[in-house]
């Protein structure tokens, strides 16, 4: 007890000093604290991104993941129905539920017969009723609009595609694309469909599909399950962009029906995934493990196996990982800044206490209690920069987030609210604190351990 | 209480490529209760001869044996606990604890040598009233007078109820009058608690209330005076 007043006095001694001291312990603390609670934001803006499209877990056929997604013929799961029966009625599972959806992955070619244009796309099927629930998914409370899936309320070969696929296509005047330049147009003299695919997308239309001639319609062509083509004549309905370039160049969604109609014809329809999303993200390895079981015995008549998000999507890893690395240097710099500012603090005391150090070395403090004595400086004013750290870096994070500013996330679309993540963050907190004192302790230890050693006849005569 | 014996003590110190010698084969038995007073010139050996009596310092060779143990053979530690328990310490610059208030200073010591919280507090506001500053217990040194500061420091030495006193000129920078005082005040404690004292100074007041006085020059012990030895003398 009496070491720690005689620290904390200590520390009052020499007030200034102690000040500048704390100062750059809180500009550290504050910078650790902003920067993380920004990676942190990020973090959980990519993963709820990643979740609403993806889910948290796909089953998905054995090795589809690595060979089959352009082969939807061989690597579909013929009973996703039942899959999706068995997960839903699973009573370990069911309470960690949010949605459970099949999804369809195909390979085609989009065609714009009309300007005498075509590419190849990667289409989606998805039941759109579950993709509006899993847009609604927020686990951490971000600030955005929960928004409709674009292809909601349109008739059944209703397509939506990617402002990339909308432009090649020459699709932006009709769709009304903005900042979409079109080329010099073949337009109107194209030949239009040629015969053979009109029939072939006319064969396979719904006897009950109106064709309006003013809406802006693409010819998708893909190969069936039995290796022959198929068309499907669709009408696009809108352009939306998909933020990432590459992505949006190739993005067709449509409804699931339409996409197993043209991939499965009238065979039995299949689908490529079953997408779960779960309530938490937390819930994955937990959720996982009793769907390892599941296939293992329930569902084990079909070869199948399970992806999480972070595997579909590795950008996330590497974003998450990007940020850590830059996170950790952070940290470094700003732990070695306040290492050699207590560093020195401590040393400066401990020449001016040189006299003290005798006096309490000659009255019987032994060599521990010196070193007792200045580590315990050195972990109050670490304690004491954490706090005010802390609460610093909670008082700007709340101007921040409340001051209106917005950015433009990578991959994203729509500018995002610039949130900082620091309230609730209480792990992060703690870890910024304890990191801090450890750092202040470690840096009062060498001028610690050289005070311990005077010897105590040279430091009483120290003037 | 047996006395303090210091057996073929030498000591040299290392100042760059100097050797200065300045204790040398030293042979003393400081008596227990006694006012004991050591002189002589500057630069003769007085502190360095203080230090190894309250084993701060170590001889290089020769032994000190306090309550019939050779200190040598104590760990640091064990030294640090023993001064605690057994030495008080009076110094010429008085090195009061800046920041502690003059009780907390007082019962500093008797933190070191373990005393309980209640017993302490006892203990140094007796003291303390001892040397006429129970008034002062809440001050901090800063606020003291250099008289009452050395006067804080008396209590402190005491506090811990020790075998021994060490203390180096403690009148060294008082005026003559509060020095006078201090001693008077230091004499009286060393009767009442039975306690050795044992001091360097070169004051002749000093000297004059002193039961053994030990002249020494050039490291060596010159001369060593008992009360009786004078007193018989004088008679």
């Amino acid at each position: 007890m009496m070491t720690l007043l005689l620290a904390l006095r200590n520390l009052l001694r020499n007030r200034r000093r102690s000040l500048m001291t704390l100062f750059a312990m809180v500009i550290g603390a504050v910078t650790i604290l902003l920067f993380g609670g920004y990676s942190r934001d990020i973090t959980y803006g990519l993963q709820t991104g990643y979740v609403h499209r993806s889910g948290h877990l796909q089953i998905q056929h054995k090795d589809y993941f690595l060979y089959g997604t352009g082969n939807p013929g061989a690597f579909g799961i013929v009973g996703y129905r039942h899959v999706i029966d068995v997960i839903e009625h699973d009573p370990v599972l069911a309470p960690m539920l949010r949605v459970v959806t099949p999804t369809l992955s195909l390979g085609g070619i989009a065609g714009n017969f009309a300007a005498s244009v075509s590419r190849t796309v990667i289409g989606t099927g998805v039941l759109v009723a579950d993709q509006n629930r899993m847009l609604q998914w927020n686990d951490y409370h971000l600030r955005f609009d929960v928004r409709q899936a674009a292809l909601t309320g349109t008739p059944d070969d209703a397509v939506v595609v990617g402002t990339g696929v909308a432009r090649v296509l020459q699709l932006c005047k009709p769709l009304a694309v903005a900042n979409c330049s079109q080329p010099d147009a073949k337009t109107s003299d194209g030949p239009g469909v040629p015969a053979d695919i009109a029939a072939l997308a006319a064969a396979d239309a719904k006897p009950s599909a109106q064709v309006d001639s003013s809406e802006p319609r693409i010819e998708l062509l893909a190969a069936n399950v039995h290796g022959a083509p198929n068309v499907a004549s669709l009408r696009v309905v809108k352009a939306v962009n998909q933020g990432i370039k590459e992505f949006d160049d190739i993005y067709v969604g449509l409804h699931l029906p339409q996409a197993q109609r043209l991939v499965y014809g009238a065979d039995t329809p299949q689908s490529t995934a079953v997408v779960v999303q779960l309530e938490h993200t937390s819930q994955i390895a937990a959720a996982r493990a009793r769907l390892q079981e599941l296939l293992a015995t329930t569902l084990k008549d079909e070869p199948l196996e399970i992806q999480d998000f972070e595997t579909l999507n590795p950008f996330y890893g590497q974003a998450i990982g990007m940020f850590a690395a830059i996170f950790g240097f952070m940290a470094l710099l700003i732990g070695a800044i306040v290492l050699f500012t207590v560093s020195n603090t401590m040393s400066m005391a401990v020449v001016e206490r040189t006299t003290e150090i005798g006096t309490l070395r000659a009255v019987g403090l032994r060599r521990s209690g010196i070193r007792r004595l200045f580590v315990c400086e050195g972990i109050l004013l670490g304690l004491i920069g954490a706090l005010v750290g802390v609460s610093t870096a909670l008082a700007l994070a709340w101007v921040i987030n409340h001051s209106g500013l917005t950015w433009l996330p990578p991959g994203q679309v729509d500018r995002s609210p610039l949130t900082v993540r620091v309230w609730g963050e209480t792990r992060m907190m703690l870890s910024a604190a304890t990191g801090l004192i450890l750092v202040a302790a470690l840096s009062a230890w060498w001028p610690a351990r050289r005070a311990a050693q005077m010897n105590i006849v040279d430091a009483l005569r120290h003037v | 209480m047996e006395p303090v014996v210091l057996s073929h003590v030498s000591k040299t110190y290392h100042l760059d490529a100097v050797d200065v010698p300045a204790l040398l084969d030293v042979n003393l038995e400081i008596r227990p209760n006694c006012f004991t007073v050591i002189s002589g010139p500057s630069g003769s050996g007085k502190s360095t001869l203080l230090n190894m009596i309250g084993c701060i310092d170590q001889p290089d060779q020769g032994d000190v044996y306090i309550a019939g143990e050779a200190v040598r053979k104590l760990s640091d530690d064990a030294l640090s606990d023993f001064r605690a328990r057994h030495i008080g310490f009076i110094f010429q610059n008085f090195n009061l604890l800046p920041v502690l208030t003059v009780l907390e200073n007082v019962e500093y010591p008797m933190l070191l040598s373990r005393v309980p919280s209640a017993e302490r507090k006892r203990r140094a506001t007796f003291l303390l009233e001892a040397v006429g500053l129970a008034d002062r217990a809440t001050n901090i040194p800063g606020q003291l007078s250099g008289g009452q500061r050395q006067r804080v420091a008396i209590a402190r030495a005491l506090a811990p109820a020790p075998s021994f006193v060490m203390a180096d000129e403690p009148t060294a920078n008082l005026d003559s009058q509060t020095g006078a005082a201090i001693i008077d005040l230091m004499r009286h404690m060393q009767r009442e608690r039975q306690v050795s004292f044992v001091f360097s100074s070169h004051d002749p007041k000093v000297l004059a209330a002193a039961d053994d006085a030990v002249k020494i020059r050039d490291g060596r012990i010159e001369k060593i005076e008992r009360r009786e030895e004078r007193a018989k003398a004088t008679a």
